[in-house]
């Protein structure tokens, strides 16, 4: 047993112990979607940035740096800016006017049946595509981390992490699931700030040293095998012209359009305002949120910058790995071993955090209100269905995540953010500032949107794209051709679509009930009155 | 249809201090969300279309590169900050409001 396991092993304890105190305090619906309205503005921060820094910022992010230098630091930057929206436009709003999911203010004043469907569909598909591509992903680094124990294989990881996490939604519901991400969020942050530290430790805490080592970079090109000098401040190693022939400027800035956007429809985000008593809480949490997620980010240039300078590209076989071989160089095994730990819970409170979205949407939206009319639901019976989706949800990502393996699936996770950006946003922002907004146009915006985002997806590079023949498997794409839309991501094209979709559907079917009530949801979104109050203990 | 006098969301809705309020919001709002939309896809276009001027050194070997790329984590904190400050005010004026609100449907 390596100390990793043992890590690994103290923090599942320390979550299953919180599940069991999360499990005896749910008691009701209330209790159980949304932690009885009771978590406060530094512990919601925590836990929505644990819900947003997955092992893809953590690993994906120190990667990119220590290969392409600046342009990784760059791919960054929209991450945070992005909290600006969901800040200014959509998280008061959202708390005064709904209850458990996105669809409650949508709902609101549309008409539910057709509007609940489309939403909790738009939510289940933005859920699952993330969880595939983090248990797989979790799969993978098993293999990475756990290098000398053979017995631990991908397949028991990804049902191991699958498991885990149903465990924790179904017993311990949103208050066992917002525990997870604050301790997550804490140990991720903490190992960050050491591994930095360590980093300028190495460089005497000289930050011109550390700035120099950076911009005279000397080693083997690991795709031409000669020697360069470079100077990793420049921007350009990655998406520049010279690398993407143009292509790398419009990528950037359609991944750009779609965090700017996307990030403010994420479901398993959103769903974050509902465990705060009320919007001024929402908006302190917001704010905790922006502070650790920037940390964190700004971070991620020590580690790696600090690896590509003290490691060397060449040397570090897969790029993912770049921070735990830093940790292991820097700091020794058992950091090593803690940096593997942290990698892991990271992943962990990620799904966790999907499962229960997913599961509530599924029953709050789908079951009681479209399945049921929103009438005669007794709300333990939403409850038992969101813990049997829970189930159903982890048992179908545990095949999937297990089936596609050996799958390139880089393309899901940028999906979910198309779809939460052409679908779940335009829908979102039109339903709290246009009066006109129809039903029609709500259905029309989200169905048009989800279509937009996976057919561009499917016919660009991310899945199309001619392979060498020794190309391995991961990395193959899935569709043996000539790409026919240029940009990985469709954000440029799908998020106009969306909400273009969304608008001619209103302007052909208007809706003068919902029109009449715009005023009301209005004065609930800016006021707060009437919005669903915190369950007293 | 209710007559504005007995439906209390459009008798606030109608009422000169929650307008009052709708507009100071968007005052702000609306300027700072294209402000920051502005500044963020400065970067990928500076970048994109003009490199060399980006590579240009400033502190050391520190380019201006890095430094606007840096300044946007600044940025979005300065504009979080600006926010809830203003957001402070605006619930004091919404909390106005609705005992406002509450004193008219007593009568």
């Amino acid at each position: 047993m390596t100390p990793a396991i043992w890590m690994f092993l103290a923090f599942v304890a320390a979550t299953l112990g919180i599940t069991i105190w999360a499990a005896r305090r749910n008691t009701g619906a209330s209790a159980y979607f949304a932690a009885g309205r009771g978590i406060t503005g530094w512990q919601n921060g925590l836990a929505v940035a644990g819900d947003y820094m997955s092992a893809a910022s953590f690993l994906g992010i120190s990667g990119m740096i220590a290969f392409y230098g600046f342009d990784g630091f760059m791919y960054s930057v929209g991450w945070l800016v992005a909290y600006l929206t969901v800040l200014l436009v959509v998280a008061e709003p959202l708390r005064n006017a709904g209850k458990y999911t996105m669809a409650d203010l949508l709902a609101y004043r549309l008409t539910p049946r057709p509007v609940r469907a489309m939403a909790s569909l738009s939510t289940i598909t933005v859920s699952t595509f993330y969880m595939v591509a983090q248990m797989i992903g979790a799969g993978a680094l098993v293999k990475l981390l756990l290098k000398d124990m053979p017995w631990i294989t991908t397949e028991s990881a990804i049902i191991g992490v699958g498991v885990l996490m149903v465990v924790y939604v179904v017993f311990g519901g949103m208050l066992a699931t917002t525990w997870v991400q604050i301790i997550k969020a804490i140990l991720l942050l903490t190992g960050t700030i050491f591994l930095s530290v360590l980093v300028m430790k190495h460089f005497e805490y000289s930050f011109s040293s550390f700035f120099d080592a950076i911009s005279h970079l000397t080693y083997t090109d690991p795709k031409t095998k000669l020697e360069v000098t470079r100077n990793f401040l420049d921007p350009g190693l990655k998406f520049g012209d010279a690398v993407t022939g143009g292509m790398g400027k419009w990528n950037l800035i359609s991944l750009g359009i779609a965090l700017l956007f996307g990030t403010a429809g994420l479901p398993h985000i959103l769903v974050r305002f509902y465990t705060v008593p009320d919007a001024k809480t929402a908006r302190v949490s917001v704010v905790w949120a922006m502070l650790i997620i920037g940390t964190f980010y700004i971070l991620t240039t020590f580690l790696g910058f600090g690896a590509a300078t003290i490691l060397k590209p060449h040397n570090i076989p897969f790029d993912n790995m770049s921070a735990p071989q830093l940790a292991e160089t820097i700091g020794g095994p058992l950091f090593f071993a803690f940096i593997s730990a942290v990698a892991f819970a990271t992943i962990l409170a990620v799904v966790a955090g999907l499962t229960i979205s997913a599961s509530a949407s599924f029953a709050h939206d789908f079951y009681s209100n479209v399945l049921h009319h929103g009438k005669d639901v007794d709300p333990n019976t939403e409850v038992r269905v969101a813990r049997i989706t829970a189930f159903v949800v982890g048992g179908l990502s545990i095949f999937l995540a297990i089936k596609l393996q050996s799958v390139n699936v880089a393309f899901l996770v940028g999906l979910a953010f198309a779809v939460a950006a052409s679908a779940n946003l335009p829908v979102i922002v039109l339903s709290i500032f246009w009066k006109r907004f129809s039903t029609t146009g709500a259905v029309a915006g989200l169905g048009v949107g989800l279509l937009a985002s996976i057919v561009l997806i499917a016919v660009s590079p991310s899945i199309m794209g001619i392979d060498l023949p020794d190309v391995v498997a991961a990395k193959r794409h899935l569709i043996q051709m000539q790409p026919l839309f240029p940009l990985e991501n469709p954000g440029i094209l799908s998020i106009p679509i969306g909400f273009l979709a969304a608008i001619l559907g209103s302007l052909l079917r208007p809706e003068p009930e919902a029109e009449a009530k715009f005023e009301e949801l209005q004065v609930r979104a800016q006021t707060g009155l009437g919005a669903e109050k915190a369950v007293s203990h | 249809m209710n007559s504005s006098q007995d439906n209390p969301w459009s008798r606030i809705g109608q009422s000169p201090r929650y307008k009052e309020l709708l507009r100071s919001k968007r005052a702000f709002i609306l300027p700072a969300s294209i402000f920051f939309i502005a500044y963020y896809f400065a970067l990928p276009i500076l970048v994109g279309w003009w490199p060399e001027l980006m590579k240009t050194p400033v502190i050391g070997p520190v380019n201006v590169a890095y430094l606007f790329a840096l300044s946007q984590f600044f940025m979005a904190w300065a504009i979080a900050f600006i926010y809830v400050r203003k957001a402070s005010e605006w619930d004091k004026q919404a909390k106005l409001v609705i005992e406002s609100e509450e004193l008219a449907s007593k009568h």
